[in-house]
């Protein structure tokens, strides 16, 4: 090492950038940064709360984990993943903001998110709504037995739910049953012309999945396993969702 | 949907959307598919109470819907519907926003009164599927 080179004194302390390499796969790449700025140039929350990718990446690796992990940023990027797309070294950006929001207390993360997560934790639902399976099989039925009156070319349109050994498992994001059920026909008319063998889960229904946003990482696995689950346990060889 | 299968599945749906609408009524947004511009209503911003940055996120998303000069913007989950719904609202754009099902159904003649919810008044009457039926 030449003489003159700097030598930094004292303990290295655990930072939340290696944290974050750790569990991520190939590390995310995050010390590969050229600092060109494509990334930044093209981010739609660049500029809120001061900040950019580029920006929340230096602060990751000048060790700043105290800003890091408590500006309000993280819950204005929306993961949307452009930033790695365009980045020339494939650096996983949205991976560290979402371990950014992980690190948040959980009682202080946007109360918002926290809710929907906590009503989705319910029951085995997993709707944000907090919509229980019942209330759900009544709606589908019966907003199915009026369109196969209203519409008689549809008098055997079926919307099924826990149909066995169906080929695809679909969720649904709970506003539609719940708010606007009209807008459920459309879908199930298509899949019906199409002949599409597939059903709704009477557990594991509602599409949205606010813990992952939420980045509890414990209750995104429990909503996540009982809709896998309930796929499985119907036999469902596709899982799709609409969200 | 296409953070995990990549620009082939936006093109299958390009296919679906020209079928529906027909070629020449198909305006395709710049950058478009893997380069897009997320439209800010994902990863929970829509719940996260910070409103005014949500808005403001998604104005590039607007400005790019704006400068399509399309009537219609089709969105493809209930979060993007939201979300691109509000900033038109928001920002006094005259675009409606649909669900592909809504498009779909219409083009097969299968829409019926009550499941018009999103569509302009230019369609709204359009096609309608047992009419008799309105609430
Ligand atoms: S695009 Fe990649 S390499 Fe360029 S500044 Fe952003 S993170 Fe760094
Ligand atoms: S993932 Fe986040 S940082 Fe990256 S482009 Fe999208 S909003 Fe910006």
């Amino acid at each position: 090492m030449p003489e003159n080179s700097i030598k930094i004194k004292g303990k290295k302390k655990s930072l939340f950038i290696d944290k974050v390499k750790e569990i991520i796969p190939d590390g995310g790449n995050l010390n590969l940064c050229l600092t060109c700025g494509a990334c930044v140039s093209g981010c739609p929350a660049t500029g809120l709360e001061g900040m950019d990718p580029r920006k929340f990446l230096r602060m990751a690796s000048l060790g700043m984990d105290e800003e890091l992990t408590t500006t309000p940023w993280v819950w204005m990027c929306t993961m949307c993943q452009r930033c790695s797309y365009v980045c020339p070294m494939k650096i996983d950006i949205p991976q560290l903001v979402f371990n950014a929001r992980a690190a948040w207390p959980r009682d202080q993360r946007p109360k918002g998110i926290r809710d929907s997560c906590d009503m989705a934790m319910r029951n085995d639902s997993n709707s944000a709504m907090g919509t229980a399976p019942d209330d759900f099989i009544f709606v589908v039925q019966d907003v199915l037995a009026e369109y196969q009156e209203a519409q008689p070319e549809f008098k055997d349109m079926q919307a099924p739910i826990d149909k066995v050994g169906s080929h695809f498992f679909l969720n649904q994001n709970s506003r539609e049953p719940v708010t606007e059920p009209d807008e459920l026909v459309p879908l199930w008319k298509i899949l019906h012309l199409a002949g599409v063998d597939w059903t709704y889960g009477s557990k594991g229904w509602a599409a949205e999945n606010y813990c992952l946003f939420l980045a509890d990482n414990d209750c995104w696995e429990h909503v996540t396993r009982v809709s896998a689950k309930q796929a499985d346990e119907l036999g469902c060889k596709v899982f799709l969702n609409t969200e | 949907m296409r953070k995990s299968f990549g620009d082939e599945v936006a093109d299958d749906l390009r296919f679906v959307v020209k079928s529906i609408v027909g070629e020449e009524n198909f305006i395709e947004m710049t950058p478009n598919k893997s380069n897009n511009y997320c439209c800010g209503g994902g990863g929970g911003f829509l719940q996260s109470g910070h409103t005014e940055a949500r808005r403001s996120y998604g104005k590039i998303k607007y400005d790019q819907i704006i400068s399509t000069g399309a009537d219609y913007c089709i969105t493809g989950c209930h979060n993007c519907h939201a979300q691109v719904h509000d900033l038109a609202h928001h920002f006094g754009g005259t675009f409606n926003t649909v669900h592909l099902w809504t498009l779909i159904c219409l083009s097969l003649g299968i829409l019926g009164p009550n499941e018009r919810t999103y569509l302009g008044d230019d369609l709204k009457e359009v096609n309608v599927f047992h009419p008799e039926t309105a609430l």
